[in-house]
């Protein structure tokens, strides 16, 4: 199994936030904590079926199948959709885990 | 609807109803794949962009580090599901972990041969003739995705 964090690698410090995160909008997902600055994308590609993409959002975040769908339906129609949240150590394992299963992830300063 | 290639049974177990010539046909794949995985200049190899995707793709230096510290666990476990694919390919049923990593195996081939073929994301938008050189390929994709769609059924 992947283990994209060994312990022997070199973990970059988060830099230090010096501006409060912002938070002004609804949190609604158990995801979400507080000073979250990374997100992960999943960008619309040719190739991953709608079905499997479903089965691999369930599998590997414990979505539901609505919430997956979805999830899904926004990366096909809208071209990606932001499918976790966390610290940079956190959103590194989730595109990880993406990438395993050939979903085309990446991950980006939350802003 | 013709029936479904891939069907959950009793015991926790998946039926495979494959023809013999369908297994005719899968059963280099898993070894090509590994070759292809292997060979001294995957890195560098287009078709295989897809498997090892930039996690940064704005900043070279810190995708070259997740790089760095992924490829070689992404890659042992896609040579494990190749080689569970190679072990059953003449199983009648698998395992959900036998069929997971089936699963693997063929997302990570329709995702070479979809590359290689750059292929639209609706295919009835392709007009091959029997004569194309893209045929076969097309054709093996087209069914690799039918049998995919099958087992994430099943496994759903």
């Amino acid at each position: 199994m992947v283990s994209p964090m060994p312990s022997t690698a070199p973990v970059e410090t988060a830099p230090v936030e010096t501006q409060p995160v912002e938070i002004d909008e609804p949190i609604d997902e158990k995801v979400v904590e507080p000073e979250v600055p990374w997100v992960v994308i999943v960008w619309n590609d040719p190739i991953n079926l709608m079905s499997y993409v479903v089965f691999v959002f369930q599998k590997l975040f414990g979505y539901s199948r609505d919430k997956a769908t979805k999830l899904m339906l926004d990366v096909h129609h809208k071209g990606k959709a932001a499918v976790s949240h966390g610290t940079r150590e956190k959103c590194e394992f989730d595109v990880s885990r993406l990438h395993a299963h050939g979903l085309w992830a990446t991950m980006q300063k939350d802003r | 609807m013709p029936p479904a290639r891939v069907k959950r049974v009793r015991g926790g177990r998946f039926a495979l109803r494959i023809t013999g010539a369908e297994r005719d046909v899968l059963r280099s794949l898993p070894t090509q794949l590994r070759q292809l995985l292997t060979g001294k200049d995957s890195a560098a190899d287009p078709d295989l962009r897809r498997l090892f995707p930039p996690a940064y793709p704005d900043d070279p230096q810190k995708a070259a580090e997740y790089d760095g510290m992924v490829r070689d666990d992404l890659m042992a476990e896609r040579l494990a599901a190749i080689g569970v694919m190679e072990r059953t390919i003449d199983s009648d049923s698998l395992s959900e972990e036998e069929l997971l990593a089936w699963l693997s195996a063929i997302n990570d081939l329709r995702l070479v041969l979809g590359t290689r073929l750059d292929v639209p994301e609706d295919l009835s938008e392709l007009d091959v003739h029997p004569d194309d050189p893209r045929a076969e390929n097309l054709a093996l994709y087209a069914y690799l995705s039918i049998l995919e769609e099958d087992a994430v059924a099943a496994l759903s």
